[in-house]
Order: structure tokens, then C-alpha cells, then sequence
């Protein structure tokens, strides 16, 4: 975590060995913060290096530069590694392991936001940040808790109360917040408080709302959750890799590392790393199955039978391809050419996401968001090229894979007042006899 | 409003610029001239450094113009200045609930188009109270990413509502239903835009600016597109659902007022040094009666308790139907102690009255809250009005801080104590559906249905 104290003493020597040990540290380009920051304006980096000592000791041989190199591809394939054996572990570890990133993330961002208007001290303010952070998680999962562990929750009788006036108990608790932060003003500090609670209710936002998307998307089938995250981390490799070798053209003044090059080569490599990627994975049950709560066996099951997108289908190639490959028809899920569009959204929008995020740490004048991982930075800076990519994948299922979840249309129409329902019961045998559905022995 | 240019060496006009002597060391006013140019010091650290100083050094931004008519000034020229005050107040908010009940009389529709007018004002006032704090009135493409994110989202939470109550008239016409059925993508689509226009139009000196105005709006949104978005949802449930609350918190502000006038003497809360605890108490007594009685009045009519739906034949909004259990009158026994006093065994009253004194005890305990937060903004940024707008009483803002958590509280009563799902929303969703779902849900529903008797199972189409 970077250690930053208050800046009472401004520290107009920015010494040379300072700059010395941030350009051994490089990240992804993010140079360009340090030829920025002034003699008189201090950076707020000056971190510790967390690189663990087995490491430093393996490497201490080299030179800095490719020893930044090592240990960030050792800390990647970690990453990576870790990465599988959650997958492997299943669902509900899945889930356990978003929750804690999203914390994490909070506490970074936060933690920024304190040191950024030296505000450690603020009274009640860690308190309620947290104490927002339980509010928004406990409403968001509230909400999709009663979906998928329906007939569990009909059991409980607590949890039955809790789900019938679920809406009624968050906005309570958030109230209490709200009042808290009301009482908790400070005569010479309002403007700070003011910037913390909208601090804290942006990064709410962003962090929180899209952990909670993370997690439907991974209901609807892992492989929804798997494809689109490792296309980022395609993305996000490939391009480097590019523009190691070949770039040569900016992209963006904002990141000066990136280039035009690595940017359209990283897009191609991510396409064709999506569909490869869809295609081992389409195969087996455990990814393609929504994630169901089995009530028998008090755990999540992942058993059914695949929906179309996950058949293997017979598409017929365009002219063009078929001279060139010499083959007429090729068989493919059509969850591969859903998983196009999924690519090319990581590759082409998800950088903006990182971009807004280098935008963000120039604004104000940090390196990382903290210090967790060696020699990438903080979990923000890994994750923020995924933050549109779970909203998009989100909206995407929603719009043009499933429809409305038709035990959830039966629950609500069970609450419903007994004319309502009826009215509602005409209304759909009309329509299933418009439609031709109905014979008149099933409507007997 | 306040014409503030951006800080480039050329001081504003008027009192734009606050005395050097408050200024402080780098980031002062008159050192711009001759640093901008040729230091390249980087803009954001200058207002860096307004954000880590306390309160006291943030020079205040002076109050705009008086807008008070004319003919006002003329009729009142002859008293003092504080009646002077005392009669605009008092004229203005005749007149504010005069429009109010010309509103109210002109239907559902024109209600609507007031509560979006309303929005997109307050939305103004807040983002203009931004820009001055941070005088970034030329950030370029700025006011029109604001604007444009404002639109988005009123888009997608119109889009939301709009699809439910207009869903006859919208499976008619072919291009609706393909821009509600694909809604949510279209939205996200559109916000994703505004994003990557942002993240495009990042200057280099500018970030820490770009970036708390980015904050600044999208809190904005959510305050003020979210409570707008919830009242229209209130009223659609029902007139009266909008129009008990929004007088409550109306009533608790003027009797709290009058209350503390004549008999306020302990202070409330440091943050607003005018209100006190005898005005606070008696004004919750007194909203919890005109609550009660209003209720009573309003429960009347179908005009109010009625659900507001679109009629495709007459293509307007009408308000007909029978009123539910809620409207209608039922003998409640009193309790003992009341009996005795009002030398009677039952009272006739309709359940909604309960109900509204439940929506009145939030609106003069908790609703207060409100107007404490928009006092302290007010105090944070060193304003004294969110703008001039209202003669007397200041910007729109002013008027309805107190409403901020009214309507949130209605709508989350009205979804966990009042009504269940959306039939109508149900029904959408049900069309939406393959037609297998479709079939086996009909045949789960009809199991449904015979057993509890609601569906003869006799019946022939």
C-alpha cells in the first residue's frame, strides 16, 4: 500500500534515486505520470516493493530491466494458475473470490480518495463507507439471492420475511447511513465530507454494481463468466506483445505506450483466441449449464441439457472463405459467433476502460492504485479494463440470449390478486390460441 | 447566473475573484498572469490545493442578482425590508401552490411533464453550482457530455416505465417494440458513447478537473434522475400516492416554520441555526393531521385513487376504475382510552388514512434530513441559494431538498406494503417468452387457478 502521510511539507527535491527506482518499477506505460510531475509538485508514489524475497533473491543477478520483466510474467502465470484452480473449484468459490475483489477494489479506490484530501481522520468516515459498501452489497444480493434460491428461502421462515420486505429493510439501513452522514457534518469540514460521501457513493457504483453483474453473468453458465474475462486478459497480453514488436504508431496521448499497432493486432489475436477458446469449452456440461441451487443436496449443481447455442451446428461458408480454406461447411457452436461480438467488445471498448482508469491515476498523480500485486500494482489495476466488460456481457444475455426467467414469472404471478391473475390467464389463452398453440383437448 | 471564465489571467467580472489576501500560497487568484504560461504548473494542482485546505480559505462565490418583478418591488416599496421579505415569501408560495393545484386539475400527463421539467432544472442548478466551485465553465465538450448523459439516463428508466403502462399501444406500432424489446442495449449502447467521448476528451492539463466533474454529474444523475424517476412511478399508482406525500412535506415545512416563529427556542442542529426542536415536534403533529385529513378528502374520489392507465381507443390517460379495499370506508373500533374521550365505539375510516400516517411521520422526521444535507452542501461550497430562480425562496432545489427522500420511501412502501408485482409487467414479460414456456406456464397457471377455485373448471371458451 502506498504510504502516503500528509503533505505538509512539500518535497521540492524529488529525489533523482526516486526516479530511478519508478522507471525499474515500469507498469503498463504509465511513464508518462512521471515526466509530468514538476520539481515542486511531489508525485504520491514513493512506494515500498512488495516483491517477495525468494524472488528478489532469484533475480538479484540481472539486469533491472529484465528483472521488472521476470517478475511481472511470474506474477501473470500466477495469476493465471490461480485463476483455473478457482475455476475448478467451482461456483460457489467463484463467487466467495468476486466478492473479495470487490472489496478489495473498494478499499483501494477509498483508500485513495483518503489520501488524495488527507482525510484519514475524518470522524465516522471509515465507519460509513463500510458500513454504505454492507448496504449496497446486502440490497444487490438480496435481490438475485431470492431468484436463484427460491424454494430455499420459501422454506425459511426469517429468510421469507427478510425477501417479502427486502426492499423496505435496505432502504432503512441505507437511511441510517444517509442520517448518520447528516449528523456526523463537521463545521470546518463540510466541503471535505461532501467530496468523501460522493467519493464513496461513484465508487459504489462502479465496484459494486459491476461484482453483481459478474455474478448473474455466472449464474446464466460459467462459461459466460470464463470467455469474456479471459478475452480481456487475451487482450490485454496480445496487445503488449504487439506493440512490443511492432509498434511504432500512439494511440492515445493518455497512455503513450500504446500503439495502433498493438491495438489492431491485439483485436485480431483476441477474436481468434475467443472462438478457439468457445470452442473447447462448449463441449463440456459443467461450463455451459446455468448454475442451479439444488435444494436435495444443499449445494450447486451444475447438470442439464445444453440449450441450442451449445449444439454443434452446421453453417455453410461464404464463397470467399471456401476457396481459400477448400472446405464448403464448417461445424461450430453458435455460441462461437456470440462469442465474436464478445471479443471484439474486450478489444476494442475494454481498453477505454483503461484508459479511464490511466486518466484517473494522472488526475491524481498516483503510479498504481495501491501495491498489492509486484509488479502490476494494485487488483484495480488488473481489473480495470474488465469494469464495461461484465455491464456489456450483462446486457448482452439479457437482449439477445434469454428471455425473462419463466419460474420467476410464475412466482410473481402467484402474488398477484386473484382478478389480476385471471385477467392475466385470459389474456395468455388468447394469445396461445391466436398463435395456434392451443388445441382444444389441452384447453380441457 | 454568475459568468465565470476560466481562470486564465483574465479576472472575472464583479465578484468573481475573491481578494488575493485569502488566497494562500500558489494556488492564489492574481498569481495566474504570469504562472500560466510560462511554468506550465499543472491547473490541477492549484485546485488541488483548494480541496485539502478547511472550509475558511474557500473564498465565497457571491450571490447573483435579485430576479424579484418589478411590480412586486413597486407594490411592497413602502415597507420595511424585512416584512418586505417576509410578503415576497409568503406571495410566492401562494402562488407556487396555486400553479400546484392548476396542475393537479389539468391531469396525469401535465403532472408528468412538471415532474420532467422539474428534474431537468434541479439537474441544472446543480451542475451550474459545479462548474462555478470549479470554474470549468469552457472544459471543452463538458456541458454537452452532461447534458448528454442526462438524456441517456432519463432514456433508459423512461424506456423501463414506458414499455409497462403503454404496452397496448406499444404492440401495435413495429418500431417500438423493436426498440423496447432490445432496450437495455440500446441504452447501455448509448451510455457507452458518452463514456468513450469522456475518455476522448481528456485534456492534459485538466485531468483531476475532468474527472470531479464526471463525479459531480453522474452523482447528480443519481439523486435527482432516480427521485423523479420514483414519483412518476408513484403517480401512476394512483394521485393520491403523489400528492399526499409531496403536501406533507410541503405542510411540515410551513407549520414548522410558523412553530418555531412563535414559540422556537431551543436550537435543532448546528448545521441549520434557524430550525428548532418546538418547531420540529409541532410540526410533526401537525403534518400527521393534515395528513390524516387530507387523506380523508382525497380518498374520495376516483379522480385520485384511481391507477393512472393509458387508454389506447381514446389515446389519453385516464383514471376510472372501482377503487381498491384501500379506499373504501370500514368501521375501526376504537381503542379504549379514545372511546372514552370521544364518547364513541367505531370510527369510519379508510385504511389508506393508517397508511398516510405512516408517509407523515417520515416526512416530518426524516425528510428534515434532506433539507440538513442541502443546508450543508449549501455551507460546503459557500453558496446561498442553489440559484435565483424563485424570487424569495431561491432555485428549485431550494423548494424541494426535503423531497429528495419522500419519494424514494412511497415507492419502496407502496412495492413492499401495498401492491405486488406489475400485472401488466407480468404480462409483457409472459409474451415475451418462447411459445413452449408460454404453453407450460399456461398449463401450471390453469392447475393453479382450478385449485384455488378462481377458474371453473367446467369452463369452454
Amino acid at each position: 500500500m502506498t504510504e502516503l502521510r500528509q503533505r505538509a511539507v512539500r518535497e521540492p527535491d524529488a529525489p533523482p534515486e526516486d526516479k530511478e527506482s519508478e522507471s525499474e518499477a515500469k507498469v503498463d506505460g504509465e511513464t508518462a505520470s512521471d515526466s509530468e510531475s514538476r520539481a515542486e509538485t511531489a508525485p504520491l508514489s514513493a512506494s515500498a516493493d512488495d516483491t517477495p524475497e525468494v524472488l528478489n533473491r532469484a533475480l538479484s543477478n540481472l539486469s533491472s530491466r529484465w528483472k521488472n520483466w521476470w517478475v511481472r510474467g511470474i506474477l501473470t502465470l500466477a495469476m493465471i494458475a490461480f485463476f483455473f484452480i478457482i475455476i475448478y473449484l467451482g461456483p460457489m468459490v467463484l463467487m466467495i473470490i468476486v466478492m473479495c475483489v470487490q472489496i478489495k477494489c473498494f478499499h483501494e479506490i477509498i483508500t485513495i480518495g483518503y489520501n488524495v484530501y488527507h482525510s484519514y481522520d475524518l470522524p465516522w468516515f471509515r465507519t460509513l463507507s463500510w458500513y454504505f459498501l454492507l448496504c449496497v452489497n446486502y440490497f444487490f444480493y438480496g435481490e438475485t439471492v431470492t431468484d436463484y434460491f427460491f424454494t430455499l428461502v420459501q422454506r425459511e421462515e426469517p429468510l421469507r420475511i427478510l425477501s417479502k420486505y427486502h426492499r423496505f429493510i435496505s432502504f432503512t439501513l441505507y437511511l441510517i447511513g444517509f442520517c448518520m452522514f447528516v449528523l456526523s457534518l463537521v463545521k470546518k469540514h463540510y466541503r471535505l465530507q461532501f467530496y468523501m460521501f460522493g467519493w464513496t457513493h461513484v465508487t459504489l457504483l462502479i465496484v459494486v454494481t459491476q461484482s453483481h453483474l459478474v455474478i448473474h453473468n455466472l449464474f446464466e453458465g460459467m462459461i459466460w463468466f470464463i470467455v469474456p474475462i479471459s478475452c480481456v486478459i487475451c487482450n490485454d497480453i496480445m496487445a503488449y506483445m504487439f506493440g512490443f514488436f511492432f509498434g511504432r504508431t500512439p494511440l492515445i496521448k493518455l497512455s503513450p505506450k500504446k500503439t495502433w499497432e498493438g491495438f489492431i493486432g491485439g483485436f485480431f489475436a483476441t477474436v481468434v483466441f475467443g472462438l478457439l477458446l468457445s470452442y473447447v469449452m462448449s463441449g463440456y456440461r459443467c461450463f455451459v449449464c446455468p448454475v442451479e441451487y439444488n435444494n436435495d443436496t444443499n449445494s450447486f449443481t451444475v447438470d442439464c441439457e445444453p440449450s441450442d447455442l451449445f449444439r454443434l451446428q452446421e453453417y455453410n461458408i461464404p464463397e470467399v472463405i471456401q476457396s481459400v480454406i477448400g472446405v464448403t461447411t464448417v461445424w461450430m457452436y453458435p455460441f462461437q459467433i456470440h462469442s465474436i461480438a464478445l471479443s471484439t467488445f474486450a478489444s476494442l471498448i475494454g481498453p477505454f476502460g483503461g484508459f479511464f482508469a490511466s486518466g484517473f491515476k494522472r488526475a491524481f498523480k498516483i503510479k498504481d492504485f495501491a501495491n498489492t500485486i509486484p509488479g502490476h500494482g494494485g487488483i484495480m489495476d488488473r481489473f480495470d479494463c474488465q469494469y464495461l466488460m461484465a455491464t456489456f456481457v450483462n446486457v448482452y444475455i439479457a437482449s439477445f440470449i434469454r428471455g425473462p426467467n419463466p419460474s420467476k414469472l410464475i412466482q410473481q404471478f402467484l402474488t398477484l390478486r386473484p382478478d389480476q391473475q385471471l385477467h392475466i390467464f385470459n389474456t395468455l389463452r388468447s394469445h396461445l390460441a391466436d398463435k395456434g398453440m392451443l388445441t382444444a383437448a389441452e384447453d380441457e | 447566473m454568475l459568468e465565470l471564465r476560466h481562470r486564465g489571467g483574465c479576472p472575472g467580472p464583479g465578484g468573481a475573484v475573491a481578494p488575493p489576501p485569502r488566497e494562500g500560497e500558489a494556488a492564489g487568484g492574481d498569481h495566474e498572469t504570469e504562472s500560466t504560461s510560462d511554468k506550465e504548473t499543472d491547473i490541477d494542482d492549484r485546485y488541488g490545493d483548494l480541496d485539502s485546505r478547511i472550509d475558511s480559505d474557500i473564498p465565497e462565490i457571491p450571490p447573483s442578482s435579485d430576479r424579484t418583478p418589478e411590480i412586486l418591488k413597486k407594490a411592497l416599496s413602502g415597507l420595511s425590508s424585512r416584512w418586505k421579505n417576509w410578503w415576497i415569501r409568503g406571495i410566492l408560495t401562494l402562488t407556487m401552490i396555486s400553479v400546484f393545484f392548476l396542475i393537479i386539475y389539468m391531469g396525469s400527463f401535465m403532472l408528468m411533464l412538471l415532474v420532467l421539467g422539474i428534474q431537468v432544472k434541479c439537474f441544472h442548478e446543480i451542475i451550474t453550482i459545479g462548474y462555478r466551485v470549479y470554474r470549468s465553465y469552457d472544459l471543452p465538450w463538458f456541458r454537452t457530455l452532461s447534458w448528454y448523459f442526462l438524456l441517456c439516463v432519463n432514456y433508459f428508466f423512461y424506456g423501463e416505465t414506458v414499455a409497462d403502462y403503454f404496452a397496448t399501444f406499444v404492440q401495435r406500432e413495429e418500431q417500438l417494440q423493436f426498440l423496447i424489446r432490445y432496450h437495455r442495449f440500446i441504452s447501455f449502447a448509448l451510455y457507452l458513447a458518452g463514456f468513450c467521448m469522456f475518455v476522448l476528451s481528456l485534456v492534459k492539463k485538466h485531468y483531476r478537473l475532468q474527472f470531479y466533474m464526471f463525479a459531480w454529474t453522474h452523482v447528480t444523475l443519481l439523486i435527482t434522475v432516480t427521485q423523479s424517476h420514483l414519483v412518476i412511478q408513484n403517480l401512476f399508482e394512483g394521485m393520491i400516492w403523489f400528492l399526499v406525500p409531496i403536501s406533507s412535506v410541503i405542510c411540515n415545512d410551513i407549520t414548522a416554520y410558523l412553530f418555531g416563529f412563535f414559540f422556537g427556542r431551543t436550537p435543532l442542529i448546528k448545521l441549520s441555526p434557524k430550525k428548532t426542536w418546538e418547531g420540529f415536534i409541532g410540526g410533526f403533529f401537525s403534518t400527521v393531521v393534515f395528513g390524516f385529513i387530507a387523506a380523508y378528502m382525497l380518498s374520495k374520489y376516483q379522480y385520485f385513487v384511481c391507477p393512472v392507465e393509458y387508454r389506447s381507443d381514446v389515446n389519453s390517460f385516464v383514471t376510472e376504475c372501482e377503487p381498491s379495499e384501500l379506499f373504501k370506508l370500514q368501521s375501526y373500533s376504537l381503542p379504549p382510552f379514545l372511546k372514552t374521550v370521544l364518547r364513541r365505539e367505531t370510527v369510519s375510516l379508510y385504511p389508506f388514512q393508517i397508511h398516510s400516517i405512516a408517509l407523515s411521520t417520515f416526512a416530518s422526521l426524516i425528510g428534515p434530513f434532506g433539507g440538513f444535507f442541502a443546508s450543508g452542501f449549501k455551507r460546503a461550497f459557500k453558496i446561498k441559494d442553489f440559484a435565483n430562480t424563485i424570487p424569495g425562496h431561491g432555485g428549485i432545489m431550494d423548494r424541494f431538498d426535503c423531497q429528495y427522500l419522500m419519494a424514494t420511501f412511497v415507492h419502496v412502501y407502496i412495492t413492499s406494503f401495498i401492491r405486488g408485482p406489475n400485472p401488466s409487467k407480468v404480462l409483457q414479460q409472459l409474451l415475451v417468452l418462447q411459445p413452449e414456456q408460454q404453453l407450460n406456464i399456461y398449463k401450471t397457471l390453469k392447475t393453479h387457478l382450478i385449485e384455488k377455485g378462481i377458474l371453473q373448471p367446467t369452463l369452454k371458451v
